[in-house]
């Protein structure tokens, strides 16, 4: 059984959430998305500025597998994103809630939260796949 | 023939004991990875690693006929093996000159050989060999009593001497590329699908999991199937089902140089069908390099001067740290083609189908 921090939010399209404040929100792929994939080898991220809606894909997870769309959790404008990952994609494999984490958004609307998953209910989707 | 319950090879406590992720591979539960299959990868390059490959078919042919048999069913000439122990590499061919399965042929004496053909395919390959054994004189015997282990990497030589004894360990040494040679219960050829040095050693059932164990303990990293996926590709080596099937001629698979034409009165199996391609013409089996972001995938659309074609094997490289690829294509082909990739086309390089060899960059 993967690990699903207690603490964050999810989509059940395997990305987590966390609230940083001020209505900033760091977004990643799950320790259960990442194993699905396998080894990462490359991974594209939105441009700083981009603004998003909720379900946009936004960023692209290459693996040695299979290349996986990633979708903004929630609408925003992205204010950073995780630079190390140009040049070491294999962080997302063996952090992916700490320095894998992908972009980080201002959130329009942070009540967009609230039709999000708790860890128990992603738990409980991703046992039924 | 469909079985509700997936085969184990003998040495399935020992993958569950070092962390293997199992999948199903053609109704056998193999390990995917044990962890990281880029690291697994790397070790074969840089050090040593070692696949369970037990799941393989290991056949032997004997009898009187044992020779001719061969000559008559493979694309490849037994005749070429004169000295004990020596291998070669084979298509054989259904009558349409269509690929029915690539092979190892071990050499023992003319009245012996052992063929080590592919587990996805072992059951068409067994019919096979019965049906083409006709009026020949030969038994064909599966010996289902054997595993198979390859250690393969710049290390395995000297990591091999765990499992033998000096006088044996200085006979593994001096063996030539693609031979093999019986060491009391062990059969170890200098053979493998990675492109680095190293054996696949054929081991009795019963004694495999102590010959793995030794081999963990020397310090050879287990290698999973993902490992071994992208060690042959970037090798250049074909994988049945992949890179060729039953449609496909070997010479549109980059397998014409295992084709023995010449003597010209041999007639195997296939053997008009290809002379008939070959006069026609027939798509190429090239490779391609593409050194932007980005993985080039089996499946994916290639324009090249002489039309589309289509990959028949893509990966990330780990060794070049870009994506690699084989596509069998229509001629001529030029210096570069188009792939099609999330619906833009690509221009990637195009290149002989062999990318790296003992650790380097072909």
């Amino acid at each position: 059984m993967s690990n699903i921090p207690n603490e964050l939010k999810y989509a059940a399209s395997h990305e987590w959430i966390r609230s940083e404040g001020d209505g900033v929100y760091t977004v990643g792929i799950t320790e259960h998305a990442q194993e699905l994939l396998g080894d990462m080898v490359f991974v594209e991220l939105p441009d700083v500025g981009d603004n998003v809606s909720a379900g946009d894909d936004v960023a692209v997870a290459e693996s040695v597998k299979a290349a996986s769309d990633i979708y903004a959790p929630i609408a925003g404008e992205v204010l950073e994103v995780n630079e190390d990952l140009e040049d070491s994609p294999e962080l997302v494999n063996s952090d992916p809630y700490g320095d894998g984490w992908l972009f980080k958004i201002k959130a329009d609307d942070e009540s967009e939260l609230e039709s999000l998953l708790d860890a128990e209910s992603y738990a409980a989707s991703i046992e039924e796949e | 023939m469909a079985s509700a319950a997936a085969k184990r090879t003998p040495l399935y406590p020992n993958h569950l004991a070092a962390g293997a992720k199992m999948v199903d591979f053609h109704g056998w539960e193999m390990p995917l990875n044990y962890g990281s299959q880029i690291e697994e990868h790397h070790a074969v390059r840089r050090d040593v690693g070692m696949f369970d490959v037990s799941h393989m078919t290991i056949v032997d042919v004997t009898g009187r006929d044992a020779k001719p048999y061969l000559r008559h069913l493979l694309a490849n000439d037994v005749a070429k093996l004169q000295t004990p122990g020596k291998a070669l590499y084979s298509a054989m061919l259904n009558n349409d000159g269509g690929v029915i399965d690539d092979l190892i042929v071990y050499f023992f004496n003319e009245d012996s050989y052992r063929l080590v053909v592919n587990s996805a395919t072992r059951d068409k390959d067994m019919a096979w060999l019965e049906a083409q054994s006709g009026e020949f004189d030969v038994a064909i015997t599966e010996r289902t009593e054997f595993a198979m282990i390859a250690v393969q990497g710049p290390a395995a030589k000297e990591k091999v001497a765990v499992l033998m004894s000096a006088e044996q360990h200085a006979i593994v040494s001096e063996l030539k590329p693609f031979v093999g040679v019986q060491l009391d219960e062990l059969f170890v050829a200098t053979t493998g699908y990675t492109g680095e040095a190293g054996y696949e050693i054929i081991i009795p059932n019963d004694a495999v999991g102590t010959v793995w164990d030794k081999l963990i303990a020397a310090g050879v990293k287990p290698c999973g199937l993902g490992a071994r996926d992208t060690l042959r590709l970037e090798a250049g080596m074909n994988l049945y089902g992949q890179d060729m099937d039953e449609t496909v001629s070997p010479l549109a698979a980059n397998m014409a140089w295992s084709v023995a034409l010449e003597p010209s009165d041999r007639n195997f199996v296939g053997r008009g069908a290809l002379e008939a391609q070959k006069a026609a013409g027939t798509e190429k089996l090239v490779g391609l390099v593409m050194e932007e972001k980005g993985v080039l995938r089996a499946g994916l659309k290639v324009m090249v001067e002489g039309g589309e074609g289509v990959i028949t094997s893509g990966t990330f490289s780990p060794t070049l740290g870009y994506s690699i690829a084989m596509a069998r294509v229509p001629q001529p082909v030029g210096e570069t083609a188009q792939v099609e990739m999330r619906k833009k086309l690509v221009t990637v390089k195009v290149v002989k189908p062999s990318f790296v060899r003992n650790g380097k960059a072909v």
